[in-house]
């Protein structure tokens, strides 16, 4: 029986045929609720099913259930504050979110950061990518049965927070980076930590690939599961990592680099059809290519200052603070959020750690964003899971999900 | 769809008959995990082995005293304005006659209060101290609660004992060569 035939035999009243003649049903479908929290969906989402035996007839997708109104908040924030509430926002990569941040602002501002403020934020923004998709793909095993290589690859992930450590002084919500560049220069221990994760990181990577890659059992477990066709994934505005798994290699650092990133030397990887084995090996490809721009970025680091030249908005050096009059009124005004933005509109998109993550903020020259939108691509994805599970089975249906990455604090927001 | 020249097939989903075969796959992951039975452990035991954090990490709050021993912060509110979790309050209140020894500046804070189930330990409060007063430390994480009365940190939980001083590089574990930036030295 046809998925269309079942939602017709279960109007009450229409009578489904059978072998044995005319038969009423009344309701032979299973409601399931899949979450709020259900340790399969990871992160707080529901998904209200409609199951006849193990296969999803229709889904609804409920949403909101940790939304902490971070547009609103924003309203009443000044801008250097506002980087905190990105970190909550895709909590895998909260670097990539703060740098577009500061990004936006400064294109709010007019400010230009120089080259070697760029290439550390790459370098940041690029772990940080790391980081996220070695939590997507080792759930995705996790889902699967495979718990082995998770364990393996969070070590890893453990050297990129102590990175992140050395930089900015947290692991998880960073708020790394400041408007006009970063608040403080690579040390010399962040450096000789990221040269030996770029030494050591590919050797653990290389295994997991081996444990999961071409495993016929994972293999069998995902290949044309969840797939999303080209045309339909871009209607619904999908972009990242499951866009380019249905073959469409729109990736924001190459259609419109930023942070210097026309600099660098790195493919897009590509999928066929875009089903979950596409969006796993576009994700794995992706980690390499990651590795390969830290590598170009650390090695070409640009002599030079880790701040732009804008006392205005930047803090100026403590030191100065305490014997210079100008230094201590620019560092009240900025503390205050005393700055003078200009009024305007500006829209900044980085490639986030799962897609197009933009930021769209109205400036009215106070001393908050009049309005700002986050760009949120786990939003979006979110919206095609039913069509995406639609006819695959209950098992199947936590796979699509943790393969699309979805992410409840940046879904809700 | 090609929308650049850059674009890199990765994905291929013919098996060949070796990849077909179950058995060569279960033996491969099975050496592997085994391979990791025999290495060294990841795991630390904590809390009897510490990690060393590095030296920038935003733990525990300290409100700093000087050389002489006298408290540095002067009530101005920087670090108030500053906290996007709201977190800090404060009250002033004017230095009298034969308190020099105490506080540095002629306001200080009477009462100083943190509210740590609020904090989200972002920094900006150390960042915004004009006075080098309030520091997050790098070394001392902030207990965890089982009642909501021990949440409002005070000015004796925060302000730093004349005995246990606080350096923000450890002399002993090997920190970082090269201070991180101006902006986060104690002097
Ligand atoms: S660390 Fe951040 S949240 Fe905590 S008290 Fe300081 S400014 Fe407020
Ligand atoms: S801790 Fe620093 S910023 Fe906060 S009130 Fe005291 S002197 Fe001002």
């Amino acid at each position: 029986m046809t998925t269309e035939e079942l939602d017709l035999a279960n109007k009450a009243g229409v009578p489904a045929r059978t072998d044995e003649g005319p038969v009423q049903y009344v309701n032979e479908l299973t409601t399931l609720n899949l979450g709020p929290t259900h340790p399969a969906t990871h992160g707080i989402f529901q998904n209200i099913l409609q199951m006849d035996g193990e296969k999803i007839v229709s889904g609804e997708q409920t949403i909101g259930y940790i939304h902490r109104a971070f547009e609103k908040i924003a309203e009443r924030r000044p801008f250097y504050q506002i980087t905190t509430l990105t970190d909550r926002m895709n909590y895998c990569s909260s670097p990539i979110n703060n740098m577009g941040w500061h990004m936006t602002v400064e294109k709010l501002l007019g400010i230009e950061v120089p080259k070697r403020a760029q290439y550390i934020r790459v370098i940041m923004m690029e772990l940080a990518r790391i980081a996220d998709h070695l939590v997507c793909n080792g759930i995705l095993g996790v889902d699967t049965g495979a718990l082995t290589g998770f364990v393996y690859l969070f070590e890893e992930r453990e050297k990129i927070y102590e990175i992140y450590e050395e930089m900015c002084g947290a692991r998880l919500t960073t708020n790394m980076g400041r408007i006009g560049g970063m608040e403080r220069d690579l040390s010399a221990e962040a450096i000789r930590k990221i040269k030996k994760f770029l030494a050591e990181f590919p050797k653990v990577l290389r295994e997991f690939e081996s444990l999961l890659n071409r495993n016929r059992i994972f293999m069998d477990r995902i290949v044309g599961v969840g797939g999303i066709s080209a045309e339909r994934a871009l209607s619904y505005g999908f972009t990242g990592p499951n866009l380019r798994a249905a073959g469409v290699d729109y990736d924001v650092r190459v259609m419109n680099p930023y942070s210097s990133y026309e600099d660098f030397e790195f493919d897009i990887p590509v999928g066929q059809s875009g089903d979950t084995f596409d969006r796993y090996m576009v994700r794995n490809e992706e980690i390499w290519q990651s590795l390969r721009i830290i590598e170009q970025a650390i090695n070409n680091l640009p002599e030079g200052s880790h701040f732009a030249d804008a006392p205005q908005y930047y803090l100026p050096p403590k030191q100065e603070v305490y014997k210079n009059m100008e230094a201590l009124i620019y560092h009240f005004k900025i503390v205050m959020g005393e700055i003078d933005a200009p009024v305007g509109e500006v829209y900044h998109a980085v490639e986030g750690g799962n897609g197009e993550l933009g930021f769209y903020l109205i400036s009215d020259g106070g001393r908050a964003p009049y309005r700002l939108h986050f760009r949120r691509p786990c939003f979006i994805y979110y919206q095609a899971y039913p069509e995406m599970c639609k006819g695959a089975t209950l098992s199947d249906a936590i796979v699509i999900m943790s393969s699309m990455n979805v992410i409840a604090g940046e879904l809700d927001a | 769809m090609q929308l650049t020249n850059r674009s890199k097939q990765v994905s291929n989903k013919e098996m060949t008959l070796a990849e077909k075969m179950y058995l060569p796959a279960i033996t491969k992951g099975l050496g592997i995990t085994l391979k990791h039975f025999f290495l060294k452990k990841a795991t630390k035991p904590y809390p009897d082995v510490k990690t060393y954090l590095g030296p920038v990490f935003r733990g525990h709050h300290v409100l700093k005293r000087d050389e002489q021993g006298r408290e540095r912060c002067t009530a101005c509110g920087l670090c108030a304005v500053a906290c996007p979790a709201e977190a800090i309050s404060m009250v002033a209140a004017e230095r009298t006659k034969g308190e020099e020894a105490l506080y540095r500046e002629e306001k200080y804070a009477a009462v100083y209060e943190i509210n740590m189930l609020r904090c989200i330990f972002c920094g900006l409060c150390e960042e915004a101290c004009p006075k080098q007063a309030i520091y997050l430390r790098h070394d001392r994480f902030v207990p965890v609660f089982s009642d909501r009365d021990e949440v409002i940190y005070g000015k004796d939980k925060l302000v730093e004992k004349s005995d246990d001083r606080y350096v923000r590089t450890n002399p002993n574990v090997q920190a970082t060569p090269t201070e991180p930036s101006l902006s986060r030295s104690v002097s």
